[in-house]
């Protein structure tokens, strides 16, 4: 097919962590030009603080920020999701607020309805050629894109810590992105995954037997974004430790798409702790924690934008789960304010901490062979 | 929550803590309640000591009627034998309420570490089909064993409620058409804070004394307010939210000013005055965020200041006619 771009639009859409190779395949489905914001820096954040309500969660201004630094390299749609706890309501208001800035464009939501119609002529307002086929092939493919980043970037996370060579992975992991970013198709999708996974595994590491394990759970765009959550996970793997992330983009679709089932499963690992959902991811939250502590992890890492409300309803039960199992949580919270010494340095103490807590147990365990009810939560099972 | 143990009818003790929709559905819970034989315990007005402990209760970043909530709850737990409360997540199709009432039940019970007894009621419309009747139906049958009274004490609980409400809808929309020379405002404020005794009356109460007007935004009739902000924003599904929406729109040519009132930090609140601001920029308006720091002597200058304002505006209005 021949390929004519609609010059008349300029698409552009938000950043989130290494999304932005999937992110853009959905905007390709518009058939024009797309302008990808530049990364996210101190600028971004300013500039959406700025024209931010004052109290607005934290995801808020980092998009809005976006949209504006794209829309001042000339991109004239923007294209956002929708959904989740106060997102669904995100678009409307940043809509507002660019147009009274001056700034003139259209605003393409892909709007809670799961109504493949509705969607579908949503798109056809840009792309005639936007058939369901059509768009069903885009999703799919931004969808194997997205979980072809997730499963490198697993690996990633749990090994860095460990690698001989410093820097090796980080270096390999950008080719590795901007390859994905050129491709097309399945199978050109599949084979440069394997290609790179068979070239992550050859990266020599010096890994424990028995490495530090620690979780990171919270609220979406904190987790994943790892501007704004100051790159904690980067920090922390670096001092050697496995981190473990459960919060992915694939997993959120998989979980729109079977959401009864898969509330169902959580409800039964937050047993104890929760009765009903309590909105956003705070179940995710508590019901992955309660397992990592169940499993034996040394710590979990709780991340949210300053005010998050499931989150907070979250942390009741996270504060008892810590208490019940011994479970060190340490809780990160997020806003335009926050410094990122501050958020080094709480992360050096929780570090230390969970190497001291190793020391005490293996210490016990030489004394009493075996702490008498460290053992069981220590036992790892897979 | 030791649901078994079903105790003789006359030694229950059902409180009600007087914070978030307490202010909202009195009426109906105490008849409810009252009809089939229980004893009710209303906490009593927010005080500084049920402030102070609900802050130290809750999690640092709550907003400040959850930390109120709690405080109310803590107030109660020794003196009654069940607390009251709701868990709602959306009370029509395609609209939710904030997140703190859908995770209102386990924010309190792991609060208390799960040694409270907690009789809730489970409202989700929109994702389950559970409605008000079939919820208040559920909580009725934990206590009595007679399906009929349950039903008939509901169904006159909420006669009483749904009468009282349009009674005082009815007063508000007199009170506009009333002519006379008083500055008319209307506040757009979550019941639970601007009814609550500690920190919304002493604003009305100032309002009052400065010989004002006050329309409460929340004193409308639900439906046709939520069509109307159908019509204004196509993406706003917080049902109250909706409502202040509609009430703004119908009461936007006959006021000469709106306050905002939210409590720090509502999520709800954040998003949906920047929309009411862009929505009716011709409207004087101003923004007033409440916290457990605030100072009174600081609210009420600013509250002077703008009614001055408005005032000044008023007369210059009249002159250029």
């Amino acid at each position: 097919m021949p390929k004519q771009n609609n010059n008349k639009f300029k698409a552009c859409f938000p950043h989130m962590g290494n999304y932005h190779v999937a992110f853009k395949s959905i905007a390709k489905l518009l058939d024009c030009e797309i302008i990808t914001p530049p990364p996210i820096s101190k600028k971004t954040i300013e500039l959406g603080c700025k024209y931010s309500p004052e109290f607005v969660c934290i995801p808020f201004k980092y998009n809005l920020g976006n949209y504006i630094e794209a829309l001042e390299k000339g991109a004239n749609v923007i294209v956002q999701a929708g959904g989740g706890c106060r997102f669904g309501f995100y678009g409307e208001v940043q809509k507002e607020i660019l147009k009274s800035l001056g700034y003139k464009f259209e605003f393409f939501k892909l709007n809670n309805s799961f109504n493949p119609f509705v969607i579908a002529k949503e798109f056809q307002k840009f792309n005639r050629r936007a058939t369901i086929p059509f768009l069903l092939r885009g999703f799919a493919l931004a969808f194997c894109q997205a979980l072809a980043i997730e499963k490198i970037e697993d690996y990633v996370r749990k090994n860095i810590g460990f690698e001989k060579k410093e820097g090796e992975m980080e270096k390999l992991f950008n080719s590795f992105l901007m390859e994905l970013d050129k491709i097309n198709n399945f199978t050109q999708i599949y084979k440069t995954y394997n290609k790179f996974k068979i070239n992550f595994h050859k990266i020599k590491t010096k890994k424990p037997k028995k490495p530090i394990r620690v979780g990171l759970v919270g609220e979406l765009y904190v987790v994943m974004e790892p501007f704004s959550n100051f790159e904690i996970e980067k920090k922390l793997g670096k001092k050697g430790v496995e981190i473990h992330r459960f919060t992915t983009v694939s997993n959120i679709i998989t979980s729109f798409l079977f959401s009864r089932k898969h509330v169902k499963r959580l409800m039964s690992d937050a047993k104890p702790y929760l009765k009903y959902h309590i909105g956003g991811h705070g179940l995710e939250s508590v019901a992955n924690a309660h397992k990592l502590a169940r499993q034996g992890f040394d710590g979990l890492i709780h991340v949210k934008p300053f005010g998050c409300m499931p989150e907070i309803n979250a942390m009741t039960a996270l504060h008892r789960i810590s208490q019940d199992y011994q479970f060190p949580i340490v809780y990160f919270s997020f806003d335009s304010l926050t410094s990122e010494s501050g958020v080094a340095t709480r992360l050096e103490a929780f570090y230390d901490m969970l190497i001291m807590k190793r020391k005490k147990y293996a210490k016990n365990q030489r004394i009493h062979g075996g702490g008498h009810r460290l053992h069981f939560h220590q036992s790892r099972s897979h | 929550m030791n649901q078994a143990t079903k105790l003789k009818k006359a030694d229950l003790i059902i409180g009600l803590p007087r914070a978030l929709l307490y202010f909202k559905y009195h009426q109906l819970w105490e008849v409810f309640f009252k009809e089939l034989g229980f004893k009710i315990l209303v906490s009593p007005e927010t005080n500084r000591q049920i402030l102070k402990d609900g802050v130290n209760l809750a999690v640092d970043e709550s907003c400040l009627p959850v930390k109120i909530f709690l405080g109310h709850v803590n107030y109660l737990k020794d003196k009654a034998d069940y607390i009251f409360l709701p868990r709602i997540v959306s009370l029509n199709k395609k609209e939710e309420l904030c997140t703190k009432f859908m995770g209102l039940y386990d924010n309190v019970n792991n609060t208390f570490d799960g040694k409270i007894n907690i009789l809730e009621y489970n409202i989700d419309f929109h994702f389950f089909q559970k409605n008000q009747a079939r919820t208040f139906f559920e909580v009725g049958m934990k206590l009595v064993s007679n399906p009929l009274k349950v039903w008939l004490a509901y169904r006159k609980a909420l006669k009483i409620y749904d009468n009282e409400h349009l009674k005082l809808i009815q007063e508000q929309e007199q009170r506009l058409k009333q002519k006379n020379n008083k500055l008319k405002i209307l506040i757009v404020a979550h019941p639970y804070v601007i009814h609550d005794g500690l920190i919304g009356s002493p604003i009305s109460k100032f309002l009052l004394k400065e010989n004002v007007e006050i329309f409460y935004a929340d004193l409308v009739e639900s439906l046709p307010a939520r069509k109307k902000a159908e019509e204004i924003s196509s993406d706003m599904y917080w049902t109250y939210n909706k409502e202040f929406l509609g009430a703004i729109a119908q009461y936007a040519k006959k006021i000469n000013g709106i306050i905002y009132i939210a409590a720090f930090p509502c999520g709800p609140d954040a998003l949906s005055i920047e929309l009411y601001q862009k929505k009716f920029p011709q409207i004087p308006s101003m923004n007033l965020t409440l916290d457990e720091l605030q100072s009174e002597a600081g609210l009420m200058t600013r509250l002077e200041s703008f009614v001055d304002i408005l005032n000044l505006r008023k007369k210059k209005n009249a002159k250029t006619k």
